[in-house]
């Protein structure tokens, strides 16, 4: 083949990345050309934040080449690939919450002598050339995920780069934003630049995107030129492999228990004071799934925090087991039987630091004492138990959490909380980010734990998964339950549309 | 009490806040770059150290100033080098620093205790404005390093708020992944906001040891360099809050030699039979105090003190 390396805007070619005990890319190709939006698509842990961390200057490649608009480079930090043409936006938006709108943009390049007018107008007419408004005066921290995209968009814009790299750029967007992003990503695409978009939501991909390239465990293993000829089931298959993909199968219609967790008109504000839920009621009975659906953001974060204590409500009600809870600890909820995994694994659910075993014990460590004393062995046991139950990969039992994949630290979190036969497990997001085997195995121990008896309020941005598993789907707009289906099978774009906020009578 | 009294207590107010403006100027920097130093007790007393016996070797308090500065931006690079290239904790370091500086100091000064230097800085009498009543003496006829503090004040805050480095500095401080992605480098920015707030301690002791009280002996700063640490805090990271600050901590520093030989009664309270000592530690009850109030205010913000403070970042971890 002749070298045609002139022809493409990026050319990331052989990458190989390696951490300890992982190796993230083993040999990966990714070829973009000038005036498309291309398509980066693969499981979790397939490689492609990492394939785009070289690109972006962030990773040094332990082997391969990178080539940009047909030259070699060789990055050795995010300054050298920002000044050879490549803008990113990460996953996690790089904002300072405390600058503002202009500083945020101008950060990394700005004039030696900082003119706030000046430079706010110059970043009003660059948002006004691209019709994404923001106001450049305010924080970062008073705006919506949405319009930090969009400063993130524009930081890219005012250093004029010809590559735009987005990572899971719709995962923070109500849809009404994401067909916006689309607006602005095909506008960029007609100024000839690229825009390397990374997403594992299929029907955005086909939508917005011209070409695909597909990565599975650090390798490249189809590349698509032309996305109009291939459809979405074959697009899910290539990036699976062999392994399917499928959910759990629904289990079977229970009878349903009593009533064991019930909210009566609670509302609550968020971190910032501004009211996060309004009147909010709701059951749940033992052996049952209640599904919670909406667009992140729109207070499921803080309902799961006002049932497990972590929240105070500014009104209403919370009964646990026909007792009033509303005043009660997390601790003490606990204690009645109220598990709960948490949105944030590590941080809220696991402390990275201390071993599997401290992390097992830290619910239950009053069943493991003697006295005063903790029993180690008591302790071991404990946790060797709830690792073989689990399936928990975990090497060492003495060695921290932070070296386990992500479906192993959820395996361990959510083994721990069911540890005590709870009554109600709260679960934010069980499966975000674990690869397919972690996914199916999460599931299937919420089903059986449904089918134990427990009660289960699952929270989850995934609706496929909240389809086939629950009894009962609450859809949240504003703070506000504005839709509730039962088991029989609703259509997506009805429940789409309430997620939106539009509920049809 | 005496006229005469009462202005040498607002004269020596403006000489305290001079010294504890300069060394909290220089922790601001380096705490609004993300780098907590608690060694700015140490930096202060090598500072004073250095600064007297390049004095008394040269004659020139101005050579003698500069040379502590410089020696304040050394041991501050050492806390650079430790705390952010290295990336040890900067608690730990900064510690490390105020123990082994405060040891350093009083070996290499062990052979001038007691000495005395030939000149030192005079006071600069502005034409005009030193003549007024009260006002002249207390602002108008002070040495240079007052001046010059208050220039260095605005300097840092027109860098801070006005220009690309100063952008940078105060990103840094909020968050290094962003800053970095953005294009500058963490590490440079943090060490030069390190060295640069070094030397501003350093030079802080030199004025004690140069002019405030001539001489030098073991333990001389006193506590001034936590006061400093603590000011920042009071002065929620602001230049023009820290300088208010400054002017109140300078106020119970010169009250407190001065405190048992006032014969008056405040609330019918014997002003002089407070102990010196309680007052010594007023500064700290009004930080906690102040920390506690604008806590509160942020409640539903982001927090006052710059985010990244004290985590130091390397950016291939994952």
């Amino acid at each position: 083949m002749a070298s045609t390396d002139a022809d493409y805007a990026v050319w990331l070619r052989g990458i190989e990345k390696r951490f300890p005990g992982v190796i993230a890319c083993a040999g990966a190709d990714l070829r973009v050309r000038p005036g498309t939006i291309h398509a980066l698509l693969g499981e979790n842990g397939a490689g492609k934040t990492t394939m785009v961390s070289v690109l972006s200057g962030v990773y040094r490649p332990d082997g391969g080449e990178v080539w940009v608009n047909g030259q070699r480079r060789f990055f050795q930090s995010p300054a050298d690939a920002i000044a050879a043409g490549v803008g990113m936006v990460y996953q996690e938006f790089r904002l300072v919450p405390t600058l503002t709108v202009a500083e945020n943009i101008v950060l990394g390049a700005a004039p030696g002598l900082l003119r706030s007018a000046e430079i706010e107008e110059r970043v009003a007419e660059l948002s006004a050339a691209y019709g994404m408004a923001a106001d450049p005066t305010r924080p970062v921290w008073q705006l919506s995920m949405g319009e930090r995209q969009r400063v993130e968009i524009l930081k890219a814009l005012w250093r004029n780069a010809s590559v735009l790299v987005m990572d899971e750029p719709t995962a923070v967007l109500t849809p009404g934003e994401a067909a916006e992003l689309g607006l602005t990503l095909k506008a960029m695409a007609e100024d000839g630049r690229s825009i390397i978009y990374i997403s594992h939501k299929l029907d955005q991909v086909v939508a917005f995107c011209d070409e695909a390239t597909v990565l599975r465990q650090g390798k490249t293993v189809a590349t698509v030129d032309n996305l109009d000829d291939v459809d979405l089931s074959s697009l899910a298959e290539m990036m699976v492999g062999s392994s399917g993909g499928g959910y759990v199968q629904r289990p079977p219609a229970l009878e349903a228990g009593p009533e064991v967790l019930a909210l009566q008109g609670i509302s609550a504000l968020n971190d910032r004071g501004l009211p996060a839920l309004a009147d909010i009621n709701m059951t749940v009975h033992s052996g049952e799934i209640v599904g919670i659906v909406g667009v992140s953001g729109n207070g499921q974060k803080e309902l799961a925090e006002v049932v497990t204590g972590l929240r105070r409500p500014s009104q209403g009600r919370v009964t646990f087991k026909e007792q009033d809870v509303t005043e009660a600890s997390p601790a003490d909820r606990y204690r009645l039987g109220l598990a709960y995994v948490p949105e944030d694994r590590i941080g809220v659910g696991l402390a990275p630091k201390m071993s599997v075993v401290d992390n097992a014990v830290v619910r239950s460590y009053r069943s493991q004492r003697r006295g005063l004393m903790l029993v180690m062995a008591k302790c071991v046991q404990f946790c060797q138990d709830l690792v073989e139950r689990f399936g928990v990969r975990a090497g060492r039992l003495h060695d921290p959490v932070a070296g386990l994949s992500g479906g192993n630290l959820q395996r361990l979190l959510l083994g721990r909380e069911l540890a005590e036969q709870p009554a109600v497990l709260v679960a934010a997001q069980p499966t975000r980010g674990l690869d397919v085997q972690g996914v199916a195995a999460i599931q299937s121990h919420l089903a059986d734990q449904r089918a134990d008896g427990v009660g289960i309020l699952l929270i989850s941005e995934d609706l496929d998964e909240l389809l086939a598993l629950s009894d009962r789907l609450l859809v949240m707009f504003e703070g506000r339950v504005v839709a509730e289906y039962g088991p029989d099978v609703t259509p997506r774009t009805v429940i789409g549309e309430a997620m939106a906020g539009q509920v049809r009578a | 009490m005496s006229e005469a009294a009462l202005i040498g207590l607002f004269v020596a107010t403006v000489q305290f806040g001079t010294l504890v403006f300069l060394a909290a100027l220089g922790e601001l920097i380096a705490e609004r770059a993300g780098v907590l130093n608690l060694g700015v007790e140490g930096m202060m007393t090598m500072g004073a150290v250095s600064g007297f016996m390049v004095g008394l070797e040269t004659g020139s308090p101005w050579a003698a100033f500069f040379a502590a500065a410089a020696v304040g931006s050394l041991v501050g690079g050492f806390h650079a080098l430790v705390s952010v290239v290295l990336g040890a904790d900067q608690v730990v370091s900064g510690l490390a620093l105020t123990i082994g500086g405060l040891g350093l100091a009083a070996y290499v000064g062990r052979n001038v205790v007691g000495e005395r230097p030939e000149t030192q800085f005079t006071d600069l009498g502005i034409a005009g404005l030193a003549d007024i009543p009260w006002i002249g003496e207390i602002f108008f006829d002070q040495p240079p390093v007052v001046y010059l503090t208050v220039l260095l004040g605005l300097a840092v805050w027109f860098v801070l708020a006005r220009t690309r480095l100063g952008l940078a500095i105060r990103a840094v401080g909020e968050s290094a992944p962003t800053t970095d992605t953005a294009g500058h480098s963490v590490m440079a920015l943090r060490s030069v906001a390190v060295m640069v707030g070094g030397a501003f301690a350093g030079a802080a002791g030199s004025f004690l040891s140069l002019y405030m009280a001539p001489g030098w002996t073991e333990g001389m700063v006193a506590g001034r360099g936590w006061i400093a640490v603590a000011l920042v805090i009071f002065g929620a990271w602001r230049p023009g809050r820290l300088a208010l600050g400054a002017l109140l901590f300078g106020f119970t520093l010169a009250l407190q030699p001065r405190l048992q030989t006032f014969d008056i009664e405040v609330l019918g309270l014997d002003v002089s039979s407070i102990s010196p000592a309680l007052l010594g530690i007023l500064p700290f009850v009004l930080t906690v105090v102040v920390l506690v109030i604008i806590s509160w205010r942020h409640r539903h913000r982001p927090s006052v003190a710059p985010a990244a403070l004290g985590l130091p970042y390397r950016r291939e971890e994952r």
